[in-house]
């Protein structure tokens, strides 16, 4: 028996309340076989919620969860037979390293040889050979947070679940492991769901990205449709539109917004008559130029290697996150310009 | 000088310390070293005599059975009830008024235990009184001046510790242990043979040993409520009667002697067996 040949996992109208408060609010959403989606949102948005309904942890208020034409939601975490790498990756403290990874495989009373050698199979797919008869304890996070894939994994699960599972990594071995669960992903052929706050890691690892938010849906779709056209105003804000302003925009000929005093041309996502709108740009499209429109004062600025990032107040008082290649200074005055097709236009 | 006292770790705040150490050497280390050289002065001008004559006397000898036979089963009962009940409350919102209650018949005291179970449990008591007239019953039930007299009453007083100290073990494991077994496909029984009960067995084994010291010293209870002349004589009466009815202290402290050496012996076993458990932290990784 392998669930790994399933097609599809459906989501159908998955809700959860927590009383009066609910969490989750009618959640629709289908996963093929052998997609990675991130499931990205800020705390409190119900990512984690969402995670645990799926895992079977937690059960729905209402709403259903379909593995092909099969109903899971009825069953119980151990009925599932989904992979979870939990945040604090919950490896048991008194098992070695190989007991952890093979307690799937005994839990399901496989042979002793079979165990053995999906173990060692699983132990070589995450690095961590000659490591086996130690205890979690004695490894180092990113050892720690291997042997806990390499547990979700070694019972070829349909679906592996991730809670946040790099949070607790210092900065270079979270991009490492990046890179190592996509591969691991890659070479399993199994969908994974990714929970995950840091939309680098959603959009690095993601073949698709559900934006949440209070435990509704806000937008699902492909990185680089997020990154480069949000639908709403605070799912773009989210994605790293920092500059997020309260404008008014005139539709003519062409999509005119008011930013720092300034007339600019902007494109429109929802905006659909003139009046009160909001102006998303990114910092890094905002860029100092001489003969930008935009007249600003800088308040603050950094290094960042290649370019500086800087905050500038303008006449009209609105504080916006801009880009320089030149080094800019504190007090200065410098004009700001952004390219039409990257300020972004929202009804407000 | 200093900076080599430092180097082990003996500095200013260490004087802190020394009020402490005062009060145990007064108050224990100096009582035990009497006693137990006192044990060895009997009456009778030898050194072993008093531990000949307790060793030679059935009466006296037998204390040792008669108090393990109440105080190990006590302790195996409280434990055996303290688990399901701890793995409970654990998953409970408020588990406030449940630990009160449970928690209340330690600050009664066993004496006012004892009295209370002498009224509800006695011949005329409103249990007897209760199962006689509902007919559930022909003769009253001897629960009181008897073995079970003292049992009852030890599980009574004798459970909310052992919950406490089981709670604080179970609370001390990681959910997410669980649910990670559960999501290995670990069926209720198995997470709890698998992963809590490996997790829980060193803790539970210190439990064990505070618990049946605690039985194993029982004295007002097995006179107020057993029969202290027979079944019930156990080694602590053994003791009094020793010290107070026949005026013998190196007797007396011989029996406290061989008392204290049957509970060192057993917790030494238990511990001893606990060393070869894994003793770590019960969490998932770094917290």
């Amino acid at each position: 028996m392998s669930l790994r040949d399933f097609k599809a996992l459906r989501l159908d109208g998955m809700s959860r309340d927590f009383g009066s408060l609910y969490a989750l609010k009618d959640i629709n959403l289908t996963v093929e076989r052998g997609e990675f989606i991130a499931l990205l949102g800020p705390s409190g948005c119900g990512k984690s919620t969402a995670l645990n309904c799926l895992a079977g942890l937690l059960p729905l208020s209402s709403g259903s969860i379909w593995l092909d034409d099969k109903r899971i939601d009825t069953l119980g975490p151990e009925g599932r037979g989904f992979g979870m790498v939990f945040q604090n990756y919950a490896l048991f403290p008194h098992m070695t390293v190989r007991k952890n990874i093979g307690f799937g495989l005994r839990m399901q009373n496989r042979p002793k040889d079979e165990i053995e050698r999906r173990v060692d199979e699983a132990m070589r797919l995450v690095r961590l050979t000659n490591q086996g008869d130690k205890l979690p304890g004695q490894l180092s996070g990113g050892q720690q947070q291997r042997v806990a894939i390499a547990r979700a994994i070694v019972v070829e699960p349909p679906l592996v679940l991730m809670d946040e599972p790099l949070s607790n990594l210092d900065a270079k071995l979270r991009l490492e492991m990046r890179a190592e669960i996509r591969r691991i992903h890659a070479s399993l052929g199994s969908a994974t769901i990714y929970v995950t706050h840091d939309q680098d890691e959603a959009l690095s690892l993601a073949d698709r990205i559900v934006v949440l938010r209070d435990g509704v849906i806000r937008q699902v779709g492909t990185p680089a449709e997020l990154y480069g056209r949000p639908a709403h105003a605070d799912v773009a804000e989210f994605m790293g539109y920092r500059n997020i302003i309260k404008s008014h925009a005139e539709l003519g000929e062409h999509l005119e917004v008011t930013v720092g005093g300034a007339k600019l041309w902007g494109t429109s996502v929802d905006l659909t008559a003139s009046g009160p709108a909001l102006a998303a740009i990114r910092p890094e499209d905002l860029s100092a130029t001489p003969d930008g429109p935009i007249s600003a004062v800088v308040q603050n600025a950094e290094y960042r290697g290649r370019d500086f990032f800087g905050l500038a107040t303008t006449v009209d008082g609105s504080e916006l996150y801009f880009r320089s290649e030149a080094a800019v200074l504190a007090g200065e005055t410098v004009r700001l310009a952004a390219d039409p097709q990257r300020i972004l236009v929202y009804a407000a | 000088m200093r900076q080599a006292l430092a180097r082990k770790g003996i500095d200013g705040v260490t004087l802190l310390a020394l009020p402490a150490v005062f009060f145990v050497i007064a108050l224990f280390i100096y009582p035990f070293l009497y006693g137990l050289f006192l044990s060895f002065a009997p009456k009778d001008g030898s050194t072993l005599g008093n531990y000949i004559k307790f060793f030679s006397d059935p009466f006296l000898y037998d204390t040792i059975w008669k108090t393990l036979l109440i105080a190990l089963p006590v302790t195996i009962i409280n434990l055996a009830f303290s688990v399901p009940v701890a793995l409970r409350v654990r998953l409970m919102v408020k588990p406030k008024l449940l630990t009160t209650i449970l928690v209340i018949p330690i600050t009664l005291g066993t004496v006012l235990v004892a009295e209370g179970m002498l009224n509800y449990f006695g011949p005329r008591g409103w249990l007897n009184r209760a199962l006689l007239e509902f007919g559930l019953s022909d003769a009253p039930l001897h629960l009181i001046h008897n073995y079970w007299g003292v049992f009852l009453s030890l599980v009574i007083t004798g459970f909310p510790f052992t919950f406490l100290l089981t709670l604080s073990y179970v609370t001390g494991i990681d959910p997410a242990l669980e649910q990670a077994g559960a999501m290995l496909g670990a069926r209720g029984w198995e997470r709890f043979r698998f992963i809590l009960v490996p997790l829980l067995l060193p803790g539970l084994m210190i439990t064990f040993c505070l618990s049946f010291v605690q039985a194993f010293s029982v004295f007002p209870s097995a006179v107020l409520l057993g029969a202290p002349a027979g079944i019930t004589r156990v080694i602590s009466v053994a003791a009094y009667t020793a010290a107070f009815e026949e005026y013998d202290y190196s007797m007396a402290s011989a029996i406290a002697m061989i008392m204290a050496t049957v509970q060192v012996g057993i917790v030494a076993a238990l511990l001893g067996v606990q060393s070869l458990l894994y003793r770590g932290p019960a969490g998932g990784g770094k917290g």
